[in-house]
């Protein structure tokens, strides 16, 4: 099985590597890619994500045929989809860092700054915090509920289908911190980076 | 909730870790790969490398430093330490850093803050301030302390938060290495002026600084280093303290 990485000249995604290759143990080979015909034909794809929204659609934009084929293997062929953090964000028909930018649309709704309440919250959301399971999502096989993930952003989805939400987190309101559509799966924690279970939802992705 | 986090640091020179008391006499304590480790099996809510000397000597070594830790260790890694230039800090996240933090350079030129938070994100743009009370108000240090700059640190904090920076790094010169708790008032001053989370850095003798940091500076997270290198608390001792102090902890 081939799980990929996709390299799309935004952000640092070595943690992302890292995380990636120890939860394979070496049983499914993760490659790191921008080509699209690697990504075509890869078993899962992993779609990272730092930065601004704007940016990272930006930078997917740059690559010619990039959407396109995200879209062939996550809508049309179905195979099964990770994004992590702004990888998530894109998923929404609309986001609005520095300005509005349209997104994936594959989950339909729009990407907000988080409500910090007048300057009640600091932003960005950094941190550890605790997910609410609230869908019994194949990532969180094994994961207790209440579990602690990495956060890192001042920027949330908001799904108008509230089905898709497969956890929540409370910080200055309640944020939606992982998304099950189908195929498509989204964390907006770093999996990667939220240690031992974290590894365990990247191992239940490469396993699904 | 949002928990508090506890980052222990790891002074690094030539690929080893030191720890200097007021930025000299440096100590031995070990193999920063395994050090991380050992922190992150604890669990370390995050881990920070400052390479001390990098503005003057060896500087590779850091990079092989994070390249290791980074394969070993999944929860967020902080460095920093002679980062000039948006290159260096490409280089470091390339090699698996999740932060990097930025001091000399944030003074000597904003840009750099401006620049590389639009190319890597805010989210990992952490600018370290070193700040010593000169009898009137704190002023920045840059230099790993060695040089003031006469800039008010309350003006550049809110500066820093403007131009990008996800975090900022307070280090009070005046308690660091002494182990008498951090500077509150320090803290507390600047974390009340910005809204951008803060780590607190130097002085920590005790958990009990630990709490203060967090109660009574109001910092997000808070920083130390000899008390855990030296054995005298483990992470899950000043975890457990916290959480029973009523401070939310990842535990």
């Amino acid at each position: 099985m081939n799980v990929t990485i996709v390299d799309y000249k935004s952000g640092n995604i070595s943690s992302v590597i890292n995380s990636f290759r120890e939860a394979a143990k070496s049983k499914v080979n993760i490659e790191i890619t921008s080509d699209l015909n690697k990504i075509k034909s890869s078993d899962k794809i992993v779609l990272p994500g730092q930065g601004s929204f704007k940016n990272c659609f930006e930078a997917l934009n740059n690559i010619n045929g990039m959407i396109d084929t995200l879209n062939e293997f996550a809508v049309h062929k179905k195979k099964p989809l990770f994004g992590i953090c702004v990888g998530l964000q894109m998923f929404a028909d609309f986001g609005y860092e520095e300005t509005e930018t349209k997104g994936l649309s594959w989950i339909s709704g729009k990407v907000s700054k988080i409500d910090n309440q007048k300057g009640k919250f600091k932003l960005p959301h950094i941190g550890w915090n605790q997910i609410n399971i609230i869908k019994d999502s194949k990532i969180y096989k094994g994961v207790k509920n209440n579990s602690h993930m990495y956060f890192v952003h001042s920027y949330e989805i908001i799904p108008k289908n509230k089905n898709v939400i497969s956890s929540t987190t409370n910080y200055s309101s309640k944020i939606v911190s992982s998304i099950e559509k189908e195929n498509i799966f989204g964390t907006q924690f770093h999996p990667e980076k939220s240690d031992k279970d974290g590894l365990k939802i990247i191992e239940n992705f490469i396993n699904l | 909730m949002l928990k508090k986090r506890i980052i222990p640091c790891l002074d690094v020179k030539n690929g080893r870790v030191v720890k200097g008391i007021n930025f000299v006499n440096l100590k031995d304590a070990g193999d920063p790969v395994e050090q991380a480790k050992i922190y992150s099996d604890g669990g370390a809510d995050e881990i920070c490398f400052l390479d001390i000397t990098a503005s003057n000597e060896n500087r590779d070594t850091i990079f092989d430093v994070v390249e290791k830790t980074s394969k070993k260790c999944f929860v967020p890694l902080t460095v920093g330490g002679g980062v000039r230039n948006v290159e260096d800090i490409n280089k470091l996240l390339n090699c698996g850093a999740d932060k990097v933090s930025i001091n000399t350079a944030a003074v000597q030129n904003t840009e750099i803050i401006i620049e590389s938070s639009k190319k890597f994100g805010s989210q990992c743009i952490v600018v370290a301030i070193d700040a010593k009370f000169n009898g009137k108000k704190w002023e920045v240090f840059t230099h790993g302390g060695r040089n003031k700059t006469g800039i008010d640190v309350l003006e550049f904090a809110k500066k820093m938060e403007e131009s990008g920076a996800g975090e900022l790094l307070v280090t009070s010169m005046d308690k660091d290495g002494t182990q008498i708790g951090y500077d509150i008032e320090l803290i507390s001053k600047i974390s009340s002026n910005i809204n951008i989370p803060l780590i607190a850095s130097g002085g920590v003798g005790n958990l009990d600084h630990l709490v203060d940091g967090i109660k009574l500076g109001n910092a997000s997270a808070v920083l130390a280093a000899s008390i855990f290198h030296y054995g005298k608390y483990s992470i899950r001792d000043a975890k457990e303290y916290l959480d029973s102090k009523g401070i939310p902890v990842r535990l």
